[in-house]
């Protein structure tokens, strides 16, 4: 690897493994919903997959990310065509889509849930946002996954309490379908990365984040984990990475997605 | 034909238990004039279509919601919309929740006069769990099961543009008319708040022209009400009204949706507007950045 960075935050970290997800994907429209995925995507487009697509978040598909934040007056964005919220079903619908989103809970199958917590579907304890594009993303085109906080209460043990995304849960499968016809690529969280592509799309630790331990993982997800002999560190974010991440974000928005804004490395600090 | 009217002559053409679309996206150019005189009548048992924002969480915390078709309810900035939350959160509120893009496929199927329109939307998820009404059918083409959505059959739209003429070509000059025509298609009336009332030769310049995206026959009634979507935006003319946001959101946990009623509902619009700076200050209301 060269010059690999080694003062780096956990957010940059975060984002150039979430940018992973968006390498092998050609022509796909890109969206990362949040900083961090929004980051990882742009970094991904500026570096690696130049042929990604991604929209303003309002209305129109460019061929150049928009760094985040205020712009200036005289900022002028790479439009390429209008891109309206109909039109975005069109384009999911096609597949040609790679999502990244921030769901509230995730379960062993990968099903998620961005809607209610606790009680009961009528009167739920805690009302979140709804099932908003889930049920259809899931169902269309890949999706991955970011959490700031990894813990029990988004890594449920049990199922989610509302189910917005379809998983790769054999009593949910629709008749017709295979569990192969589903799609959930990489959950990337503060402490890890994980995929589904253990056996029978078993959720799997692919890499370990400088200085946080397996037994870290293990403790704050609420289900087994498929665990390969050897857990590879998380790849530190490059110099050339690093820059260009500050680029896109040059009001450093990233600062403040998790908690503390900690160092990529936590080997030293007794996390 | 002149299909001018006032807020107050919309309000009297709706009924109680009527299903209501509302245009516009979450705090994005919704038709809240409309909705505060709602506020202000006697209206009541109403099912709600929306992409949802204030105008939803309005209409829950005064009571006036009985059932309510979404896909999300939230003011984007202030992610979780409080008096939604309270009245899900309180049991009393009859949900329909559904995909984003379904929503959109059960508008069109209303517009297309078909009961429903297939889709893989929704397999495999609480939506169907939670939606005995939504049915899983038999494709004749395959061996797959499919989810019907079902037609949005809307007994009135309310929409808010930003210009339209006294006959009702509506202009959407912001860069997204999000499902607006849909909802205009999919209702038996649709009644239309605008910022500015223009002339119809305004709309013989073709560029202006493009930003038409319904016919007239589909617009039912005009009402001219410059500011109309505030605190949403209207873009290009005005962003929404962050401070005046969390004004409303802060009663949710202190003083309730009565406090933010009194501060602000007033017996007009024109009260209103008064009560919030003016139209001047409305239309100062620098657009987000996204």
């Amino acid at each position: 690897m060269t010059n690999t960075a080694t003062d780096y935050t956990l957010a940059e970290l975060c984002i150039v493994a979430a940018s992973e997800a968006f390498r092998d994907e050609g022509e796909v429209l890109a969206t990362g919903i949040g900083v961090i995925p929004r980051l990882a995507a742009s970094l991904a487009m500026k570096t690696f997959n130049t042929d990604l697509m991604m929209t303003d978040s309002e209305a129109y598909l460019l061929s150049e990310p928009n760094p985040l934040g205020a712009r200036g007056d005289d900022f002028v964005q790479a439009s390429e065509t209008w891109m309206g919220f109909s039109r975005i079903f069109d384009n999911v619908w096609s597949g040609r889509r790679h999502a990244m989103l921030g769901p509230t809970q995730i379960d062993r199958f990968g099903q998620s849930n961005t809607s209610a917590l606790g009680g009961t579907y009528q009167q739920p304890k805690v009302m979140m946002l709804g099932a908003r594009g889930f049920p259809g993303n899931s169902i269309s085109h890949p999706n991955s996954f970011f959490v700031p906080g990894h813990n029990k209460r988004v890594f449920v043990e049990g199922e989610c309490d509302f189910v917005s995304s379809i998983g790769y849960n054999p009593d949910r499968l629709p008749r017709g379908h295979s569990l192969d016809d589903i799609d959930i690529r990489l959950v990337v969280t503060d402490l890890c990365v994980m995929d589904f592509a253990g056996a029978d799309h078993r959720m799997r630790l692919v890499s370990l984040h400088p200085g946080i331990s397996l037994e870290q993982v293990c403790e704050n997800t609420g289900f087994a984990l498929e665990i390969g002999e050897e857990v590879p560190v998380t790849a530190a974010p490059t110099a050339e990475q690093l820059a260009i991440i500050a680029g896109l974000d040059p009001h450093n928005q990233r600062a403040h997605q998790i908690k503390g804004n900690p160092a990529g490395d936590r080997s030293g600090n007794g996390h | 034909m002149d299909k001018q009217m006032t807020a107050a002559e919309v309000v009297d053409q709706l009924r109680d238990g009527m299903t209501v679309g509302i245009g516009g996206w979450g705090p994005r150019r919704k038709p809240m004039a409309l909705v505060r005189e709602i506020l202000r009548s006697d209206l009541k048992d109403l099912t709600l279509v929306s992409y949802g924002g204030a105008d939803v969480g309005m209409l829950c915390a005064a009571g006036k919601v009985r059932k309510l078709v979404f896909a999300f309810v939230s003011l984007d900035f202030i992610p979780l919309e409080p008096y939604f939350r309270q009245a899900r959160q309180s049991g009393a509120l009859e949900v329909t929740e559904i995909d984003e893009g379904m929503l959109l496929l059960g508008l069109r199927a209303a517009a297309w006069g078909v009961p429903f329109i297939p889709t893989e939307v929704g397999l495999g998820t609480d939506i169907i769990r939670q939606n005995p009404d939504i049915k899983l059918v038999d494709s004749p083409y395959d061996d797959k099961e499919w989810v019907a959505m079902p037609a949005l059959n809307l007994d009135a739209a309310l929409i808010h543009v930003d210009r339209a003429d006294n006959r009702g070509v509506c202009q959407i000059a912001g860069p997204d008319h999000y499902m607006d025509d849909w909802y205009a298609r999919a209702a038996n009336k649709t009644y239309v708040s605008c910022d500015e009332l223009v002339p119809t030769e305004y709309f013989h310049d073709p560029a202006q022209a493009r930003l038409v995206f319904w016919e007239r026959a589909a617009t039912t009634g005009v009402v001219h009400i410059p500011g109309g979507a505030h605190p949403t935006s209207c873009s290009p003319l005005y962003g929404f009204d962050v401070p005046h946001f969390k004004a409303y959101a802060a009663t949710a946990s202190e003083g309730g949706f009565k406090a933010y009623t009194d501060e602000y509902l007033g017996s007009s619009e024109q009260e209103y507007q008064q009560k919030v700076g003016g139209l001047d200050t409305i239309r100062a209301i620098a657009l987000p950045t996204y």
